[in-house]
């Protein structure tokens, strides 16, 4: 059984390997795709849209320097193991120049690890943990969705402004909530020192049990909330709060509620009035962002969600780093991105060079419900070069190559 | 004082829903036998089917209508399942149904995704139960009044059914002996089916009503299932007014632990689960089991030690995978790595299951121990690559041999249990303890040495450590140890009798696979540079648990087969399908039909109908033919 297997997967490498001869390699330049497709469709299957598209503009305009991109796609189960497994045959097996993707922050940051390991590039797309560029950040590995941080400090910057003095948080129990809810609390503190923190609940991520949660929130009698819960969590956390009145002359401040994947599920239970960060999608008037809207809508007969955004800019962000280089290989790829100005949907973004994180910002606005939908309104953009980590911040947290 | 009973009472309005679910699972498992796991997924099409009929069907006897309705959809859906599959296989090897139903749940999740979309559904709310009651000056929803009142209403209507109906006479007849009840000339069939029927109608119900408060999502399934299992086990396999308890005790102590420690639900349930089976060994309400009647299966063919023809056979094989560098590519050789190593960890869980007789629920905690081991030794010591790969197993060898010395004292399914609950608390403190272990991010850039740094020599390492384990586990089971060992699995009182300390033996049989497991675990954290909290997860054990039934429990070696064949597998197909878990669990369903005794067990039975003096099962049948 072993030997018909390994022979099956030679006979297999071979084959492999002999589609990729020379002479196709020379009029295409590959890239390796990972993400979570089966674990989160909802929000990876607009992010796969969203890069689909961007891949046939580029090569409806005739490829990078005059070669056809080809992405190789991998689902990686929700598991870094995984991860690094797809990412092991996309290099190995598939010679691709760059990796690109990711959802999660620890399959992010495994693959980045790779990245470093096997020399590669890596444009990680999605995963929000701050560690990605800072603490374990690494010179093979880029980001191109705002930050962590980033939200946060956006969001605590409309959170000062509230006279709430008494704030309690409610985010899932894994890394991501809880340094959200860390660099909040730093940041909104330096602000406001007379904000005092009474009570903070951590339901597992995806196993909220919203009743207890609910009422325990509301016996530390707070004037404001942070929640960083969403998804499923989200929704279950919303009802029981409507329900039993948490909500009611308390403002709320939550996390990415306002992007589509995790607002339209709420329907006519949106609460309205939280301070969001969020993709209103339906409110952006620039005409960057009507060409992408226009252009979206009509392959797919759907309305965009922030995974789009992200998907279709990190898709654009690999060829202008291909083009810009002029070459494939990691040195150069690591040297053309940084500081890479380039267009996307929102607006100009850069690549700053100290963390290799892209400007890509957010809006930040507040929840409505309108014709029986959640909705964005009195949204703004932040542009994320306002809101990165201070330079000495970087130089202090990022590991020296 | 009053936001206290508000507490309380939302507490109650949970266990209700957790109630419902586990009542079903526990009836099943009670009359069946069969652990379930589709159990989640039964709960998880509920919630989608109502979804879908009460958009359709409007008002509030749509709704009401819609909800009932769903749960009696899935429980037809669950009749066809318990008559195609689970009747095929009532007579393999014990958690043997487990890969049938793990296999359905797989094509479920791709199944839901592709009928009802991606995307989170919110489900109406119950008409006239938008609200809220105030107590006291706290609101408590009126849907959750509702629940309160619905879980012992439900718990009435079951035991009305089980002590006033003849059907009800029978079913627990046969929780407590179902021989007899064969034997007294009662129809079995129908009896499992309209217990199956029952069971699902009830996870089915618990799921549809869960749509005025969750949101309808492809992760319900695993969401729920574990808990499930832990509140049937706390409360005694089979006792629906022990579910009843366990669900109001855990959702209570969860209700109020978190207002002191609000990072407690994550392991909650499962510190509950081991203190209890640690106190009460069956349960809060669960009887001991009677001594097992004796396997046939396993006396029928013993054991032997292979032949020196299948020896050199076996060497043919070893040389041949150890020349798979000379002409494969970097990927296929690191995946060649992979699958080597989960033959070792299988191998482990197999050893513990097939010739202990002990099956584990969380097998991965050692694993992971190992891997962690490893991964410290090799960031805060410093060590180089060989220290830590002999020095990081020993983690696992002290996870073992402690949380072994309460399992052992436990059987069947309580033991299972009990070592998934340890495996929880050790995947908790992993995600838990991030000044240590990073918590979910994990540990970063633990990659080889320069000396097996190359696909190649990595592959030829790992292939050594496998081959030398999985030799090493079979020399163990024909050693004068391997024997007591399989005394206690096939007959815990003989041996007894005879003066085997069946306890220790066991023990030692958990220390040694919990070992070897490690060893896997460790080899993992080179292979993948990294480790994860991930790696002593439930998922991991019932891969593990998975590759063990798929290669056949009642062989020698089988899991190294199922580790194979699963493990190729599903890496291929997520390579190469969208839909990989639908496929995946395709091919599992098949096979269980097709290989009822796993692919190893059957080549076994084949072997002996077709060849019987080709082998020594062979002989030995003929040897006992001729006494």
């Amino acid at each position: 059984m072993l030997r018909r297997n390994v022979l099956l997967g030679a006979a297999l490498g071979a084959m492999l390997a002999g589609l990729a001869g020379p002479a196709l390699a020379q009029a295409e330049i590959k890239i390796g795709e990972i993400n979570s497709y089966s674990a989160l469709p909802s929000f990876t299957i607009p992010y796969r849209n969203g890069w689909q598209l961007a891949l046939e503009e580029i090569n409806a305009a005739g490829g990078v320097n005059g070669k056809k991109l080809v992405v190789i796609s991998k689902d990686d189960s929700g598991k870094p193991a995984e991860a690094v497994t797809a990412a092991n045959e996309l290099v190995s097996s598939e010679k691709v120049v760059m990796l690109t993707g990711t959802f999660f922050s620890h399959i992010g940051l495994a693959v980045s690890d790779f990245a470093k390991q096997k020399k590669i590039f890596f444009l990680a797309a999605e995963p929000l943990s701050d560690a990605v560029t800072l603490e374990k950040g690494n010179r093979y590995t880029f980001r191109l969705r705002p930050s962590n941080y980033m939200q946060a400090s956006m969001l605590a910057e409309e959170a000062a402004k509230l006279p709430a003095k008494r704030w309690a948080t409610v985010a899932p129990n894994y890394e991501y909530g809880q340094s959200a809810v860390a660099v909040f609390k730093k940041v909104l503190s330096a602000k406001r020192p007379d904000i005092e923190w009474v009570g903070e609940q951590w339901p597992p991520q995806g196993k909220i049990d919203a009743g207890p949660v609910v009422q325990a929130l509301a016996a530390t009698n707070p004037e404001a909330i942070l929640n960083v819960t969403f998804g499923p969590d989200l929704v279950k956390f919303v009802r029981e709060g409507n329900t039993r009145g948490l909500f009611k002359n308390r403002a709320v401040v939550s996390f990415l509620t306002g992007e589509p994947e995790y607002l339209d599920p709420l329907k006519d239970e949106t609460p309205e009035g939280w301070i969001v960060t969020g993709y209103p999608w339906y409110d952006i008037k620039t005409p960057e962002h009507d060409k992408f809207l226009k252009a979206y809508q009509a392959k797919f007969n759907d309305y965009p969600r922030l995974g789009s955004i992200v998907g279709y800019g990190t898709m654009k962000a690999a060829a202008a780093i291909l083009a810009k280089a002029n070459a494939t290989d990691t040195e150069k790829l690591i040297e053309a991105a940084k500081g890479l100005k380039m267009p996307s949907p929102l607006g100009e973004i850069y690549f700053r060079a100290s963390d290799q994180q892209s400007t890509l910002g957010a809006y930040v606005g507040k929840t409505a419900v309108k014709d029986g939908k959640g909705v964005m309104v009195d949204s703004v953009y932040r542009d994320g070069k306002d809101f990165l980590p201070s330079e000495e911040d970087v130089a202090k947290l990022r590991p020296k190559d | 004082m009053s936001f206290y009973v508000v507490q309380f009472l939302s507490g109650l309005a949970s266990a209700a829903s957790l109630f419902l679910v586990a009542s079903g699972l526990s009836i099943i498992f009670g009359v069946t036998r069969i652990v379930n796991f589709a159990h989640g997924a039964f709960y998880m099409v509920g919630a989608y089917l109502a979804y879908t009929l009460t958009e359709q069907l409007a008002g509030t006897f749509g709704f009401w209508a819609g909800i009932v309705l769903a749960a009696l959809a899935v429980a037809a859906i669950g009749v066809v399942v318990e008559m195609v599959l689970l009747r095929r296989i009532y007579r393999s090897p014990e958690l043997f149904q487990l890969l049938a139903t793990f296999g359905l749940t797989l094509m479920v999740e791709d199944l839901v995704v592709l009928i009802w979309g991606p995307d989170d559904l919110l489900g109406r709310r119950a008409p006239g139960m938008r609200g809220a009651i105030d107590i006291f000056g706290q609101n408590l929803p009126t849907y959750d009044v509702f629940l309160i009142v619905l879980g012992p209403l439900v718990l009435g209507l079951l035991w009305l059914l089980f002590r006033r109906t003849r059907w009800g006479i029978l079913v627990r007849a046969a929780t407590q002996d179902r021989d007899t009840v064969a034997a007294l000339g009662v129809n079995q069939k129908w009896l499992f089916t309209s217990v199956f029927a029952l069971g699902v109608f009830l996870a089915a119900l618990g799921g549809a009503l869960q749509i005025p408060r969750d949101a309808v999502n492809h992760t319900m399934d695993l969401r729920i299932i574990v808990d499930v299992f832990v509140v049937v086990v706390i409360g005694g396999l089979g006792s629906i007014t022990g579910a009843f308890v366990a669900a109001v005790l855990v959702s209570e102590l969860n209700a109020f632990g978190i207002l002191v420690f609000p990072k407690i639900s994550i392991v909650l349930i499962f510190l509950v689960m081991a203190v209890v089976l640690v106190v009460r060994p069956w349960g809060l309400f669960g009887k001991p089991e009677a001594p097992a009647r004796q396997m046939p299966g396993l006396t029928v063919r013993p054991w032997r030690p292979l032949s020196v023809n299948e020896r050199l056979a076996f060497l043919v094989l070893l040389i041949a995978a150890a020349a798979l560098p000379l002409f494969a590519g970097n990927y296929v050789l690191t995946i060649g790595a992979e699958i080597a190593i989960f033959a070792i960890f299988a191998a482990s869980l197999h050893f513990m299951m097939a010739v202990g007789g002990l099956a584990s629920f969380g097998h991965a905690a050692y694993f992971g121990l190992g891997s962690y081991g490893v991964a410290m030794l090799a960031k805060f010591a410093g060590l180089p690559m060989v220290a830590c790969l002999l020095l990081g197993p020993l983690m696992g060898l002290i996870g073992a041999v402690v949380f072994g010395w309460f399992c052992v004292r436990l059987s069947g399914v309580y033991f299972a249990m009990l070592t998934l609950a340890f495996a929880q608390i050790v995947w908790s403190i992993a995600f838990q303890w991030v000044e240590v272990t990073g918590g979910d991010n994990g540990m970063l850039g633990i990659w080889p040495d320069a000396w097996v740094a190359t696909p190649a020599t990595f592959y030829w390492l790992s292939l050594t450590v496998a081959a030398l384990a999985v030799g090493g586990l079979r020399w163990l089971t024909f050693s004068p140890f391997g024997y007591a060992l399989r005394a206690m699995r096939d007959s815990p009182l003989r041996s007894e009798s005879v003066g085997i300390d069946g306890k220790r033996v066991q023990w030692a049989a958990f220390v040694v696979a919990g070992t070897v497991a490690a060893l896997a675990g460790a080899m993992f954290v080179y292979l993948k540079g990294s480790v994860f909290p991930d790696n002593a997860g439930i998922a991991l054990s019932v891969d593990a648990l998975v590759m063990v039934l798929l290669g056949g429990v009642e062989t020698v070696s089988g899991a190294l087969v199922g580790a194979i064949v699963y493990k190729a597998l599903a890496i291929w197909l997520v390579s190469y399908t969208e839909l990989s878990k639908l496929v995946l669990g395709a091919i599992i369903v098949v096979m269980v039909v097709a290989f009822p005794k796993g692919l190893v067990g059957m080549w076994e039975v084949l072997q002996a109908r077709y060849w019987p003096g080709a082998t020594a099962s062979g002989k030995a049948r003929r040897a006992e033919v001729a006494e």
